[in-house]
């Protein structure tokens, strides 16, 4: 191996460093480009009475207003996953449900002239009465699960330890916002989409259906860079009906680049839960039941991929805990507020939350240490794979040498000291940790739990991982990869390069890769994208997968002149290689071969140097009678510490030190494996103490601008101490898990736990976030109060 | 409309604009520049820095009839003779940038501080950093690439 596990410096950097990013706002890929301004919702709730658009069309430079009666009459609402749910209009048709809903689309010649006609469309409201409070709102979805035995488990327990706690709404506001680029052709009745999409793929029939198209009619194209996402750009699939329905009824090709104003409003944030929760514990301190009622708003429509954000985890419900009963409600709500979906960590850290605050109670009641409640709950090497009673299937990993290197590592008896040494100096400080699962490489299968298995027998079954790679070798022999992930600053590019060099034994100099996506051009399926942290375990294999078929045909092409068995071929040093010996060709000469003097090849040997292969788990099916469902493909474990000192005056709390150990299985490349590590750490920091999506009681959002809200800068976030426990998970050919979302999971829980620590000797506890100085000023206020 | 001209990594660039037009969509659609990307456009990201004069601004607040006769220096103006800029490479080596949008920004700022290099140190360039938002790096990799390219232990 020559390149995978090294720290290879990025190729995507060249174009990226220099401003020669390709991303859609940058793009002119069509003449005539026309802008689009939605006018949205001023009301969270509301009765559209009427709709005026005659002094917008009157306006400077503008050719069409879409209203809700376009939208009736050549849109259909989005499929939804679940039974008797809404239908899901991607604009507001009839009734406005939350502040921002796209209520009419306004074309122009460009966007300062489209924005100005959309302040001039008139719409007449009738506001209606609000929803925003999560108790009381209305049920969406609702699922009960038991597992085991919970009311024995809970009946015979030494100790019971619940609470409520609330897991708020925020973003990862990528810096790139919303945009989409459509061009609809009557001649040929398609649309080519080009927009910062980056799957899943499943959204695409989701797409042509709402549109009216058969689904080959519906072009995506993905550019090679997008400007971020961690999850939130997977949204900007309900506003491409939207620009492409606009391109169609003004004739033009026309562009939308959202503002951040319509990314904090109207985009997609992670979903907010109340969890009631409560853990049987017997008087050793081992963990034995967990009930979990989970409640999840998103928002005012239930929006495809949700109720997911509920599911995603549901495997790895029981973290690194060997528990054995359970029982879950987990139900959806909606409120007047925006939709809900994916958020780097998705169910993660709404879960973990819980658990690691839920495990710290524990060891508070019981007056142990919080690592050695953990020591005595983690699942233990010898049980490994482990099977969890939901269905999760644990690739193997040791838990328990994870928790003691992260202790090591961190010398946490000395961290304790430094604590006290603070308290003594008379600091708020407290040490905390988090033990988590990261799940990576998604079944699609788990989104089918929101059914029940009667529902479920009534149609076809949901499973699937699929990824895809395409290999192509010039007559030089060098290689082009295209695969379907549409990265947003993951480095897929160096990463899919390193893994080719090495599985044909070439230089990295010789290999392109492109990642971007154009649903008309390459093998993709609807499990294709870049979610869940799937690149790592899923892609790469299918990569690996299309070497191998690649290095198949080469074998057979040089067999002939090396008059050798293609099985007794290898490749090594950008040579075909009778093994054992130096009879050699250089690969450029037996890809010249098939190339220009395909004549020459032994018979029945195929010559086209164009190989497609894919990879997808047999572990990825769809959910049994009994409700359990593998619900990833591989789980890495990560495990972190932190030490918190809070200012006695001010309450602002400041992270003095952040370690983090994983067990993410192979690392692919050292470099950019960091770079996920500090990036989902930083969006966990964000959540746990500044980001918060606000809304007052009338449903206005609070936060439109980052003025009010606050994304951590490098003030914020702490030096982080991060090691890896290397080695291969048996699961996937790569070897490798996901990476680049376990501290999105981890870090509010560790940060909540030492800030509970902190607080303990003053009767606080933490059951919501964010944490910042003016709730601690509250809290201690209350107490004090109640003393 | 009004006709101005600005130089844009030393050429002139000539156009007619409406008073209206920001500086940033001149850099981009005049000028025809799509390094300088747009995050916020109500200045606190700072992905449209660029320098004016030598001066960091941001250029989603200004509008372009500001500019006119000015000097303008964006991300493209960086590297010379297409070999990168210190900071460029230094970026590139510590993995200083993932999905690229704000990178633009990050660089254009730090290279109004660049002259002053050798004078200053890990709290300036921490300060410039702090000025502008990343939300792919958790901005360790920024750090590292700006302390190396500046000398700064």
């Amino acid at each position: 191996m020559r390149y995978v596990g090294r720290p290879v410096p990025r190729l995507e950097d060249a174009r990226l460093l220099r401003g020669r990013g390709r991303f859609v706002a940058d793009l002119a890929p069509v003449a005539n480009v026309h802008h689009v301004a939605f006018v949205r919702s001023p009301h969270a709730h509301a009765e559209i009475r009427s709709i005026d658009a005659s002094a917008a069309l009157a306006s400077e430079g503008v050719l069409a207003v879409v209203g809700p009666e376009d939208g009736r009459r050549w849109l259909r609402p989005f499929s939804v996953g679940v039974d008797g749910a809404e239908p899901y209009w991607p604009m507001a048709i009839g009734r406005a449900r939350y502040v921002g809903e796209p209520v009419a689309v306004v074309v122009a010649r460009d966007r300062y002239l489209a924005e100005d006609a959309a302040e001039r469309v008139r719409v007449e409201y009738e506001p209606l009465p609000v929803q925003m409070e999560v108790e009381g709102a209305p049920v969406v979805t609702s699922r009960s699960f038991r597992f085991g035995d919970p009311e024995g488990a809970f009946a015979r327990a030494a100790h019971r330890v619940g609470a409520t706690f609330r897991f708020p709404r925020y973003s990862s506001t990528p810096i790139e916002c919303y945009a989409v680029l459509a061009d609809w052709s009557h001649a040929e009745e398609e649309v080519t989409v080009w927009s910062n999409f980056h799957g899943p793929f499943v959204m695409q029939p989701l797409i042509a259906a709402c549109l009216g198209l058969p689904e080959n009619r519906v072009r995506l194209i993905c550019p090679p860079d997008i400007g971020g996402s961690f999850g939130i750009k997977s949204g900007v699939y309900a506003y491409i009906p939207l620009v492409a329905l606009a391109s169609r009824l003004a004739g033009v090709p026309v562009r939308w680049t959202a503002d951040r104003w319509e990314d904090l409003v109207a985009s997609q944030a992670g979903t907010d839960r109340v969890t009631r929760a409560e853990v049987a514990v017997d008087a050793e301190g081992r963990m034995t039941a967990l009930r979990l009622e989970i409640t999840d708003d998103v928002g005012a429509h239930l929006r495809p991929p949700e109720p997911a954000t509920l599911y995603r985890c549901f495997g790895n419900l029981t973290g690194a805990y060997r528990i054995r009963d359970l029982a879950v409600e987990a139900r959806a709500v909606l409120t007047n507020r925006p939709p809900t979906g994916l958020n780097r960590g998705f169910g993660g850290q709404q879960l973990y939350f819980t658990l690691e605050r839920l495990v710290d109670m524990v060891a508070r009641r019981l007056g142990l240490d919080a690592a050695e409640v953990r020591r005595r709950n983690l699942v233990p090497p010898a049980e490994m794979p482990y099977r969890t009673p939901l269905g999760g299937v644990y690739d193997p990993g040791d838990y328990p040498a994870l928790l003691d290197e992260l202790l090591a590592r961190a010398d946490y008896p000395g961290l304790v000291a430094e604590r006290d040494r603070l308290r003594a100096q008379g600091r708020l400080a407290g040490v905390g940790m988090a033990m988590v699962i990261d799940p990576s490489g998604t079944n699609l299968g788990y989104i089918e739990l929101a059914r029940t298995p009667e529902e479920r027998s009534r149609g076809l079954g949901k499973s699937g991982c699929t990824e895809s790679a395409t290999l192509t070798m010039d007559p030089l022999g060098n290689v082009r990869l295209r695969i379907a992930t549409a990265p947003e600053g993951q480095g897929h590019e160096t990463v899919a390069a390193q893994i080719v060099a090495d599985e044909l034994g070439v230089p990295i100099s010789s290999v392109r890769v492109d990642a971007g996506v154009d649903t008309a051009a390459q093998a993709w399926n609807v499990s294709s994208g870049s979610y869940s942290s799937r690149f790592a375990p899923i892609t790469s294999s299918a990569v690996i997968r299309a070497c191998a078929a690649l290095k198949a045909r080469l074998r057979a092409i040089a067999s002939g002149i090396l008059e050798a068995s293609p099985d007794d071929l290898e490749l090594v040093d950008g040579s075909v290689r009778v093994r054992g010996t130096d009879r050699a060709l250089p690969i450029r000469r037996v890809a010249g071969l098939a190339h220009w003097d395909p004549g020459a090849l032994p018979a029945g040997v195929e010559p086209l140097l164009h190989v497609t292969a894919s990879f997808s788990s047999h572990l990825a099916r769809s959910p049994g009678q009994d409700d359990t469902v593998d619900s990833s493909i591989c789980y890495g474990a990560v495990a972190d510490l932190c030490l918190v000192d809070i200012d006695p005056e001010t309450y602002e709390v400041a992270i003095r030190g952040y370690w983090t150990v994983h067990d993410s299985g192979r690392i692919l490349n050292p470099l950019l494996a960091d770079g996920q590590v500090m990036g989902a750490l930083a969006h966990g920091v964000g959540g746990a103490l500044y980001e918060e999506l606000v809304f007052d009681r009338a449903g206005t959002p609070l936060a439109t601008s980052f003025a009010d809200y606050l994304c951590p800068t490098a003030r914020e976030i702490p030096e982080v101490h991060i090691h890896h426990r290397h080695g291969e998970t048996p699961f996937v050919p790569s070897g490798a898990r996901g990476i680049g979302e376990g501290n999105s999971m981890s870090a509010p829980a560790a940060v909540a736990n030492a800030i509970a620590d902190a607080l303990s000797e003053r009767g606080v506890e933490i059951t919501e976030l964010p944490v910042h100085g003016s709730k601690i000023w509250k809290w201690l206020q209350e107490t004090a109060t109640a003393r | 409309m009004r006709s101005i001209t600005l130089r844009v990594n030393g050429r002139p660039v000539t156009a007619e604009v409406e008073p209206r037009m920001t500086l940033a969509d001149f850099i981009r659609e005049r000028a025809m520049l799509t390094g300088t990307h747009l995050g916020c456009e109500h200045g606190v990201c700072g992905a449209c820095t660029v320098l004016l004069d030598g001066a960091s601004v941001r250029s989603c607040l200004l509008f372009a009839v500001q500019a006119d006769g000015r000097e303008v220096t964006t991300v493209e103006g960086l590297a010379r003779d297409g070999e990168l800029h210190p900071l460029q490479r230094a970026f590139h080596v510590h993995h200083g940038l993932q999905c690229g949008f704000c990178t633009p920004g990050f660089l254009m700022a730090l290279a109004e501080l660049w002259p002053s290099r050798g004078l200053v140190g890990r709290e300036e360039i921490e300060e410039v950093v702090s000025g502008q938002l990343c939300r792919c790096t958790g901005y360790a990799g920024i750090l590292a690439a700006a302390y190396d390219a500046f000398g700064v232990a």
